[in-house]
């Protein structure tokens, strides 16, 4: 059946820092992702970017304000609205991997959770999704034992276990290089188009970064969708063409960046 | 002025309230220190209430995932700790009860050697002593690993991924705290008794084994088993809620875990103290 509710609504909504709960962060945010959008929303370092995530993931709600997911307000999702909650995957700046814990078991906690499974249960399951990342070497490794590139991967291989409808990343290029960087954003962008993981079908995606050179749409016609945050504001920019012709001073920084630093790392 | 204040240094007004010079009245710092006491009470009591209702709530919730943590915790609160108890026993049983029965005995009053022998190591010094020991060597564990956790992200991984923290960090410790300071306290008093018997043996006390063994059981009651279990229970569930409350339950940087270590000891170690001496009361009623 077609969903018919937006994938995301949030309308006047204030969202507080998750450092000081009682310092606003962003104010006003009137913004609709629909099913099936890629969404990359760019901003500086303390500029809200993990904040507005969190309150799109509803692990905290809006002081002033509406957040709706699918349809369901995000500050009633408890316990009785776990599908709802479920239909949500997130992947954490630096991952936030369980480091006692095995690669393996990371990204099989989910599903045994969830599905009640013991670990020999659930790992053949998800013997096809670590194949994909690659993971499968390093499946008995903890994560403190593995590069920041695996890293990303497993978690990312966690938020996918259970298939989510709408994925969440907050900066998943941060630390990688460019091998595990282009593989991520190859991978981000079979996601949003529909990968046989999912069972072909399409995901929407909100991505944040503090550079939008990645994420550049050299066609300007993929259909990603851009906002940047600046000043406690969330300003909604629409395609690559109008990000270019926005005359704002945070889209020049995080389209621009250090000219001088990039060149010194393309002469090494 | 404390909100000013909290804001220069980057505080929270709880920790501007608690580190604020001591004040010139007495009164004042007395008033203080109770205010502060209460708002830790209350928030422990909020922590171990909320405990409470997730393990009745989620009894049958992921018992594969669950049960797995909680034998862990069974092995790391009492079968790791097992050679270290059985040292202790044995110096128990030497400096107390050998002692005990050898001084009776020199008075005459060797009849007195159960009761003695059930109120000190089966009431009182038996559950103490294991409580402190699995405090020191878990308890500390349990606010590194969860304070560090806390300060890494991890609780927040739980709640993205539709897992209850408390479910999967706290319960685990709590039950396997609580199990394990109950079957070390058994091991403990049983070790204590045997050694203190063969302290005796050495300095030629005539008292056979099989008096020994009478002159106690005659002096237990089953209330006595029954507020064993309760007692010892009771302190494997609070030091783990303290422990687990200073880890878990406030936000935390790396640099202050070591800090609020030494803060959980301390409380964990009142808490067993507090409720030794309510236990008395059953005790003196029984």
């Amino acid at each position: 059946m077609a969903e018919t509710f937006p994938a995301l609504e949030m309308s006047n909504a204030t969202v507080v820092s998750l450092r000081d709960p009682t310092k606003d962060i962003l104010e006003g945010v009137n913004w609709t992702v629909a099913p099936g959008e890629f969404w990359v929303v760019g901003g500086q370092q303390f500029s809200g970017k993990t904040d507005l995530l969190t309150l799109a993931a509803g692990l905290v709600g809006p002081t002033v304000g509406s957040c709706h997911v699918f349809g369901q307000d995000t500050r009633l999702l408890g316990e009785e609205q776990l599908a709802w909650r479920l239909r949500i995957g997130f992947l954490f700046d630096g991952g936030q991997l369980f480091n006692r814990q095995t690669i393996l078991e990371n990204v099989t906690l989910p599903i045994r959770y969830h599905k009640n499974l013991a670990l020999t249960e659930a790992a053949p399951v998800v013997s096809a999704l670590l194949e994909l990342m690659g993971l499968s070497p390093f499946a008995d490794l903890t994560p403190p034992n593995v590069g920041a590139g695996w890293r990303h991967r497993t978690a990312m291989a966690r938020a996918l276990t259970l298939q989510p409808e709408f994925l969440l990343l907050d900066n998943p290029l941060s630390g990688l290089g460019p091998r595990h960087r282009q593989w991520m954003l190859q991978f981000l962008d079979q996601l949003w188009r529909g990968h046989k993981l999912c069972g072909g079908r399409p995901m929407t995606l909100v991505v944040t970064t503090d550079d939008l050179r990645p994420w550049r749409d050299a066609s300007g016609n993929s259909g990603r969708k851009y906002a940047v945050l600046h000043d406690k504001t969330f300003y909604p920019l629409g395609s690559w063409v109008e990000v270019e012709k926005a005359d704002h001073p945070t889209v020049k920084d995080l389209t621009v960046g250090d000219l001088l630093a990039e060149l010194e790392e393309n002469q090494k | 002025m404390r909100g000013n204040l909290a804001k220069t240094l980057d505080l929270s007004e709880t920790q501007v309230f608690r580190r604020a010079p001591l004040p010139k009245s007495y009164t004042d710092f007395m008033g203080r220190k109770a205010f502060l006491f209460l708002m830790t009470v209350q928030g422990l009591g909020a922590f171990a209430l909320i405990t409470l209702g997730v393990i009745l709530r989620k009894f049958g919730v992921a018992p594969n995932v669950i049960r797995p943590r909680i034998r862990q915790e069974i092995g790391r609160a009492g079968m790791s700790l097992l050679p270290m108890f059985l040292l202790i026993a044995l110096a128990l049983g030497f400096v107390v009860v050998g002692q005990t029965i050898a001084a009776l005995a020199k008075v005459g009053q060797i009849t007195f050697l159960g009761s003695a022998m059930v109120v000190v190591i089966v009431r009182e010094l038996g559950p103490l002593i294991a409580a402190m020991l699995v405090l020191a060597r878990v308890g500390t564990a349990n606010v590194i690993e969860l304070g560090t956790a806390r300060a890494l992200g991890e609780v927040e991984s739980l709640e993205a991924l539709g897992i209850d923290p408390v479910h999967y960090m706290i319960v685990p410790r709590v039950i396997g705290m609580s199990l394990g300071i109950f079957s070390l306290t058994v091991y403990l008093i049983l070790g204590a008794l045997v050694s203190g018997y063969f302290f005796a043996f050495l300095q030629n006390v005539p008292l056979t084994p099989g008096d020994y063994i009478g002159e106690i059981m005659a002096a237990l009651s089953p209330m006595d088993f029954a507020l064993l279990a309760l007692k010892t229970m009771t302190f494997g569930f609070f030091i783990a809620i303290v422990t687990c409350y200073h880890g878990l339950a406030q936000p935390l940087r790396l640099e202050e875990i070591s800090r609020v270590s030494v803060r959980a000891v301390s409380q964990g170690v009142i808490a067993c103290v507090m409720i030794d001496a309510i236990f008395i009361v059953f005790y003196l009623f029984s």
